[in-house]
């Protein structure tokens, strides 16, 4: 009961912080509460936090749900987006498919990529040290990185698809393309959660994620049930590519714009665990958001990496983690 | 229709079964006992292939166990109740007991397997939206046999059924091995409560050190001098 007792006073805090974030730096900077709160560009930095959140929340659960089966961190995770945005991008800017069939090409692409990382790299690696599954999934990144950098060049490239934006009121103005990515990235958390709890296979993969050998005393052939997670973990990076790709532009690097914090945001949330992820992509994406408002953009990320180590110390296993 | 012989077995430079022979007839409740450390659970890891046999045969009803990948000695109706029950603790009693069912021919019969357990066992039905993790000692035992039977095993494996369970839910649990044979299922325990299970099975081998050191009739064993000595502290 103790630990529920720290998670109830975790979200206290949490909200406390962002409280404090959201209004006390207007209040310094123009000495007045009532400015503070009826600043419309602070709500509208909370909003893009809340739809920055819902990609960040599709990036960690597909990174927790390859950990919570195979066990191994896909330190290239992002870098699969990558190669899903480029994916997208080619197909449809250069061969000139239309965007609907391109994007569940991307999606296609990336899960094939998932399954063949595990098959040609993971698989032979499952009995190595975990730093040595570390090192072999980084190297990948590097890999994907070069690759990408051989084939495409390192020049920025922009899908030229703009859906607009639109007016919440009369000063604040959301994006398309962010609204539908927070959308789409909701709608399939759900979705994912219905498979993981409804279906048999879901079932399954919870199963093996919360004891591996007892699933073979079932008659599971362990290495069927890590590719088919390897390969939704892929098609859920494609998916999040097909979001990214209509917001950012694609280079070799984009990767590190958002693999480290998707990272973190799993770490931060309890590694394997995707409704801790869930949760802390939002408390990061509203740190950023926030953070980013108030000062420069790069300070949001300070304030998330900042708050990120801070917890480490406070809560080493992550919000929803579990001792071990 | 099992039967060992000759069976080597261990944890890398570590031997810990030593040229094991033992046969279990169809019907029958065989009994392995022997102190701390001698082998038991692995000789039960070995049988379910959670560890690789290093020589020596294994036959399940004419068929070969060792060359058996281990996701397929499910198929030839071995089920392993593992030591420590092993459940899912953060899925509900029916979840655990789906997974029982994992093989596509049970999968198939598994609302017919479900009622045949939740018969044997009313208390898992009222349980079956719990965690499994949140049962009593004595519950999640029943939940690990009842997700092994729903397999629809013709061997069930039991390792220390008793282990960490008060007294009187030991007594219950020994109850339900009996059950299960009547329900014509062949039985191969391992157990340290000697006593209580000579009670409840026909045969008995004694495993010490990694050897089979001797075997016999229940009652035989129950009366022997040595047996009584050693293993029900008499």
């Amino acid at each position: 009961m103790g630990r529920i007792d720290t998670r109830v006073w975790l979200i206290v805090i949490a909200a406390g912080l962002f409280v404090c974030l959201a209004y006390v730096p207007a209040i310094i900077r123009e000495g007045d509460l009532g400015f503070a709160v009826s600043d419309v560009f602070l709500y509208e930095a909370m909003i893009n936090g809340l739809l920055l959140g819902g990609v960040l929340a599709l990036l960690s659960l597909g990174l927790n749900l390859i950990f919570g089966v195979v066990d191994v961190v896909w330190i290239c995770y992002a870098e699969i987006v990558m190669l899903g945005m480029y994916g997208i991008y080619y197909l449809h800017s250069f061969y000139g498919v239309p965007l609907l069939i391109a994007m569940p090409a991307g999606i296609l692409l990336t899960a094939i990529i998932g399954y063949a990382v595990h098959e040609l790299v993971i698989r032979h690696l499952l009995d190595s040290a975990p730093i040595n599954q570390l090192l072999a999934t980084g190297g990948l990144l590097f890999f994907f990185q070069s690759v990408a950098t051989l084939a495409f060049g390192i020049d920025f490239r922009n899908l030229g698809v703009s859906l607009g934006s639109f007016p919440l009121t009369e000063d604040i103005y959301i994006s398309w393309s962010r609204l539908a990515a927070f959308i789409v990235a909701a709608a399939c958390v759900a979705g994912l959660y219905l498979f993981l709890t409804r279906t048999f296979m879901g079932t399954a993969i919870r199963a093996i994620s919360q004891d591996r050998e007892i699933m073979t005393l079932m008659g599971a052939a362990q290495g069927r049930l890590y590719l088919i997670s390897s390969a939704i973990g892929g098609g859920l990076a494609g998916l999040a590519a097909c979001l990214l790709v209509l917001q950012y532009d694609v280079h070799p690097f984009v990767g590190l714009s958002f693999g480290p914090i998707t990272f973190m945001i799993c770490v931060l949330g309890g590694l394997g665990n995707m409704v801790g992820g869930f949760i802390a992509a939002f408390i990061l994406s509203e740190l950023i958001a926030l953070g980013g408002y108030h000062f420069d953009l790069e300070w949001g990320y300070v304030f998330a990496f900042a708050f990120f180590i801070a917890m480490m110390f406070v809560r080493p296993e992550g919000i929803m983690g579990r001792r071990s | 229709m099992l039967s060992l012989s000759n069976v080597n077995a261990g944890y890398g430079t570590f031997q810990a079964l030593f040229d094991c022979t033992l046969e279990v007839n169809a019907g029958e409740a065989v009994a392995v006992i022997g102190p701390n450390g001698a082998g038991k659970t692995t000789l039960m890891r070995v049988i379910s292939g959670l560890i690789p046999a290093r020589g020596g045969r294994m036959d399940m009803e004419g068929r070969d166990l060792v060359a058996t990948p281990p996701h397929r000695i499910v198929d030839l109706g071995i089920a392993h109740v593992p030591e420590n029950r092993r459940l899912f603790p953060r899925m509900s009693v029916e979840d655990n007991l789906r997974m029982g069912a994992f093989v596509p021919s049970a999968r198939a019969a598994f609302s017919r397997r479900l009622e045949f357990v939740y018969d044997l066992f009313p208390r898992m039905k009222e349980r079956r939206h719990q965690l499994a993790g949140t049962l009593s000692g004595g519950e999640q035992q029943m939940c690990a046999i009842g997700r092994a039977l729903m397999s629809e095993p013709k061997l069930l494996l039991l390792d220390e059924p008793s282990a960490g369970l008060a007294p009187v839910i030991v007594q219950r649990i020994f109850e339900l091995v009996r059950v299960i044979r009547e329900q014509g299922l062949t039985v191969l325990i391992v157990e340290q409560n000697v006593q209580q299970v000579l009670r409840v099975v026909d045969r008995a081998y004694v495993l010490e050190a990694g050897s089979i050191r001797m075997s016999g009739a229940a009652e035989e064993l129950a009366a022997s001098d040595e047996i009584r000595r050693l293993y029900m502290g008499l």
